[in-house]
């Protein structure tokens, strides 16, 4: 153990570069994160790599809290980045903040 | 404290009675399993489809390490047991780890029989066994060409088949003088081979293999009959030994193998044998069928309190089946025939069909068939039950022989009898788990009763059953659009008209959804259908579009795209292919392909580079992706085809220039021929038309994909303009009357091919209606590519952003 997990917050988009139901993929230092905007106005961000065969999730059909990967139909909880039954497996998520029009997510370094 | 359970092989037979046990009494036991092989356990049957590239190692297994920590099955991996003593009941293994038992379940399989043959021990000589002998087939297969199977049975074949795939020349060896002797009878062994010859494999009979030269690695090999060839590879399949040495070291009676009695019980106390490497009455099995049945009884045997009411053992039926694509063999018990026995033969050469059923004292005792196992289950459950056949018809025998539509063999199963034979799941069980858990798919089945779970080979049945037994009910409660919903495809149609619907999320307020959100399945649907109800006012939803449509290309499996662009009738010019050709070089493209519909396309493109592929492409959309108009493949026709009687092509830009960009339930194909040869295939396509001395046919409803399905005539006509109207005409009625996701050809079974003549050929005005409602839709008909070059707002969703990380 040792050594303390930083955590960074990263500016990845302005809120209007997104719409609600259509995902944004950003490349984060080599880490691909898929972005959702919600009705709501707050903003959803996973791992955009589909647990089954790593389809890219800001690509799927999204319905509020869920996303249908465009590969094989896996229906993935953009809350939770937990996969729905029958399938299993989730996600990594990650913590969001919206800053007046600009968005930014924490990543652990 | 509770007892402690040592098993000995990770292995199909063994953790499948551990299963049984956790199954009977979930914390009886501490439960500790040695594994040699180092994964956790999984389906050894599928590694035929592993090497046959239908399936990969990670989907095969079938306990993961989860498993094992969730049932608190301590598993120790790549970790052998080299002593056990039955005395003090404790085994070592040879990390030297001690674990005692009170029951040991030894489960340790076979081993492959190696031939011991001089220069058996290079490199490039392997068996058929596990996870690790299909890795270094498919390293082999990258760096080297040739390969060599010695044996001609059921893994050698599978090995064979596999190897091919992986595009190796294969010569199989075997020592018979036909194929699968165990297995098939001369005339069965003589047809398979012939099929297998066409998939491309070469077979060297009666020949027996004598050395095996080489450097390090196999170079050569040679035979007695004083041939011999080169290869690179090769791979033994010629039988299995039970892995039997460390029982015998135990001091357990052997002979073929462990010896075990009703209740899997070895010779010495506490000490049980089940799988491959156990003999009961005489019999050591190698399928896992009967492996299964066993661990049953072990796990019941050593769980049960009241041993009176166990009922022990009693061997199997066995049956086998060659999982080759494209060859269906099936063979099962006494299939020889010999004095008492008399047989029934049907050998149809034209179809390359044989079936054998051998009968004595009026009883089924086996059957070989080829070509067509439809009969298999029912012949099966037969030969099990021992029903008396006297007087039963041929056709009662081999009902696929009656000549009448095919009926699915489950109708005729007992609710006892088994459906997946691997995991001993009946008819009735699988009925009572899609009733009581209202499962609608195979893989709900599987997962919920575990059947199909080994070799897949009785998923067919299990789908009949589906429809058989949710049929039913579905009969008298149309099926619903989807899980959101209880309305069907056409109640919602109604409404939408009904009520003027105009938007995805309005309809599914009103209609009153379950997840106001719909999902994947109803979305596209819903907007599909307000676009074809009003293709002025209403507006398309870019969001309810699966991801095809919605950026115009088709997704590859690692996220890139295909671009396809419009080559009408398959026609091209330099200009075109020099275009094509300055792309892919700029954005280098990895694959450039020849379509099956007649255009090129370029797979492999970055999403964020599609809208400047398009510009620079300057061609339009060739709707590759869409539930719309793909191609029109056109053949040379009269303007150089000494056949030709018609201006094919001329018809055939034609209709793809009229009607590119209609939105269709499915997709829509078309082809124009024009002579009867029919080189454009419009036989198979939804409009398929082909030109004949002074006019035109139009064949509908044909399919080449999953369903195949030849086109049926629909009419003859003098002129173009005919055809395109009648075509007109039907494609509104089928936009209008179809299920989305619909093909003409399941359209067409559905509403029969008489009513469609009526509306568009009888029905004067109403053809004249329908071609204007066309008419009105295609004129909103757009190229997509087009719109979003000349739009940067439409190019945002392209966009992909790279931030970087400063720390
Ligand atoms: C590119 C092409 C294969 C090729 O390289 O030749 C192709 C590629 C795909 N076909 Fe096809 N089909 C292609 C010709 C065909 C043909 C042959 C033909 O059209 O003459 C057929 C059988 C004829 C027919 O459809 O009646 C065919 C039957 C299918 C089917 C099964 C349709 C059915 O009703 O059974 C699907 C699945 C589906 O559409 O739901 C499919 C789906 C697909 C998809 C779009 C899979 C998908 O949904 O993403 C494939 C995209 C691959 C990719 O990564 O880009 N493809 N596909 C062919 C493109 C033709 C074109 O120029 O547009
Ligand atoms: C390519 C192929 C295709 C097949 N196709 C079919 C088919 O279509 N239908 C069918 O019914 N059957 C098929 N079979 C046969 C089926 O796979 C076997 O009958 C079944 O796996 C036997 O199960 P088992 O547990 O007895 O042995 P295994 O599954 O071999 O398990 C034995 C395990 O014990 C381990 N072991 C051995 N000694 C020790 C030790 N001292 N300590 C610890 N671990 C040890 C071994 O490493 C092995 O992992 C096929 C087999 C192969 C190889
Ligand atoms: S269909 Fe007829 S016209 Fe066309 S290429 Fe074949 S033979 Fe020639
Ligand atoms: S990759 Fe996501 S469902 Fe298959």
């Amino acid at each position: 153990m040792g050594n303390i997990e930083t955590v960074k917050k990263v500016e990845v988009a302005k809120l209007s570069d997104l719409s609600v139901g259509i995902g944004q993929r950003v490349n984060v230092a080599g880490e691909e994160i898929a972005l959702f905007k919600q009705k709501d106005g707050s903003v959803k961000a996973i791992e955009n790599s589909c647990p089954h065969k790593k389809g890219p999730l800001s690509e799927g059909i999204v319905s509020g809290d869920h996303v249908f990967c465009p590969l094989h139909d896996w229906k993935i909880n953009v809350n939770d980045g937990k996969v729905q039954a029958p399938d299993v497996g989730c996600v990594k998520k990650y913590k969001v903040e919206i800053k007046d029009e600009t968005i930014y997510i924490h990543l652990s370094l | 404290m509770r007892e402690k359970l040592v098993l000995i092989g990770n292995g199909m037979a063994g953790i499948r009675t551990i299963e049984e046990i956790l199954k009977n009494d979930s914390n009886r036991f501490d439960i500790t399993v040695f594994g040699e092989e180092p994964h956790p356990n999984y389906n050894r049957i599928l590694l035929s489809s592993v090497l046959q590239g239908d399936t990969t190692v990670d989907d095969i297994v079938l306990n993961d390490y989860n498993w094992y920590e969730e049932n608190q099955v301590e598993l120790m991996t790549g970790d052998p047991v080299v002593k056990v003593d039955t005395e003090n009941q404790v085994v070592v293994s040879q990390n030297g780890v001690e674990r005692p038992y009170d029951k040991l379940i030894f489960a340790t399989g076979s081993n492959p029989f190696m031939l011991p043959l001089p220069g058996a021990d290079k490199e490039g000589v392997i068996a058929f066994r596990n996870i690790k002998d299909c890795e270094t087939m498919i390293d082999t297969s990258k760096k080297y060409k040739k390969a060599t199977v010695i044996g001609g049975g059921l893994l050698g074949l599978e090995a064979a088949r596999g190897l091919l795939n992986l595009n190796m020349e294969v010569d199989v060896i075997h020592i018979a003088d036909y194929l699968m002797e165990r297995q098939l009878d001369e005339q069965a062994g003589k047809m398979l081979k012939e099929q297998l010859e066409a998939q491309g494999m070469t077979f060297h009979l009666q020949k027996n293999t004598k050395e095996i030269i080489g450097e390090n690695r196999v170079e050569r090999i040679d035979f007695t009959d004083g041939t011999s060839f080169e290869t690179d590879l090769v791979v033994m399949a010629v039988g299995i030994k039970p892995n039997i040495a460390l029982g015998q070291d135990a001091g357990l009676t052997t002979e073929r193998a462990i010896v075990v009695d009703d209740f899997m019980q070895t010779s010495a106390p506490n000490v049980y044998a089940v799988g491959e490497c156990a003999q009961h009455r005489g019999i050591a099995y190698g399928l896992v069928a009967p492996l299964y049945e066993q661990g049953k009884v072990l796990a019941a045997h050593i769980c049960s309190e009241d041993k009176s009411l166990e009922h022990g053992y009693e061997g199997s039926l066995v049956y086998t089946q060659l999982k080759v694509s494209g060859v269906s063999v099936f063979s099962a018990g006494e299939f020889q025939d010999g004095e008492q026995t008399k047989a029934i033969r049907v050998h149809d050469e034209f179809e390359g069909i044989y079936k054998k059923v051998v009968v004595q004292d009026n009883k089924v005792i086996g059957a070989v068939l080829f070509g067509d196992t439809s009969d298999s289950t029912r012949l099966l459950s037969m030969m099990r039950n021992g029903d008396d056949i006297s007087g039963m018809s041929k056709v009662a025998l081999l009902p696929s022989e009656s000549g009448e539509a095919p009926v699915s063999p489950v109708v005729a199963m007992a609710d006892s009898d088994n459906v997946c034979d691997c995991n001993g799941v009946s008819k009735g069980d699988i009925c009572s788990a899609i009733t009581e858990n209202g499962l609608t798919t195979v893989e709900q089945v599987k997962q919920c009763t575990t059947a199909g779970r080994s070799c897949g080979g009785c998923k067919p049945l299990i789908a009949d059953l589906l429809t058989l037994t949710t049929g039913e009910e579905v009969g008298n409660a149309p099926e619903p659009m989807c899980g959101c919903t209880t309305h069907t495809h056409e109640e919602v149609v109604a409404e939408i008209r009904e009520l003027g619907l105009t938007h995805p999320r309005e309809v599914m307020n009103v209609l009153g959804w379950e997840s106001d959100e719909g999902c994947s399945k109803c979305r596209p649907a819903i907007n599909y259908y307000l676009k074809m109800v009003d293709p002025i006012k209403n507006e398309d939803d870019p969001t309810s579009r699966f991801i095809n449509e919605r950026v115009h290309a088709n997704i590859n499996h690692n996220g890139t795209f295909t671009v396809v662009p419009r080559m009408y009738g398959g026609v091209t010019n330099a200009d075109q292919l020099r275009k094509i050709a300055d792309v892919a070089d700029k954005y280098n493209v990895p694959l450039l392909k020849v379509t099956g519909g007649q255009r090129i396309d370029l797979f492999g493109v970055e999403k964020e580079d599609l809208p400047n592929v398009w510009g620079d492409l300057g061609m339009r959309s060739g709707s590759a992706y869409a539930k719309a108009l793909r191609t029109v493949k056109t053949c040379v026709g009269e303007q150089f085809c000494r056949f030709g009687t018609q201006d094919s092509i001329g018809l055939g830009v034609e209709l793809e220039k009229k009607f590119e960009y209609i939105n269709t339930p499915h997709k829509v194909k078309m082809a124009v021929s024009a002579c009867p040869r029919n080189c454009a295939e419009s036989g198979i396509k939804d409009f398929g038309v082909v030109g004949v001395d002074g006019g035109w046919e139009l064949y509908v409803g044909g399919n080449g994909g999953v369903d195949l399905r030849g086109g049926d005539l629909f009419c003859k006509v003098k002129t173009k303009e005919e055809i395109i109207d009648t075509i007109s005409a039907f494609m509104q009625y089928y936009r209008e009357n179809a299920r989305y996701l619909e093909r003409t050809s399941h359209f067409i079974e559905r509403v029969g091919l008489d009513l469609m003549k009526k509306v568009v050929l009888e029905d004067e005005e109403g053809r004249k209606a329908l071609i204007e409602r066309m008419d009105i839709a295609l004129s909103t008909g757009k190229d997509p590519w087009k719109e979003i070059v000349e739009n940067e707002d439409k190019q945002q969703e392209f966009k992909k952003k790279q931030v970087e990380v400063l720390s």
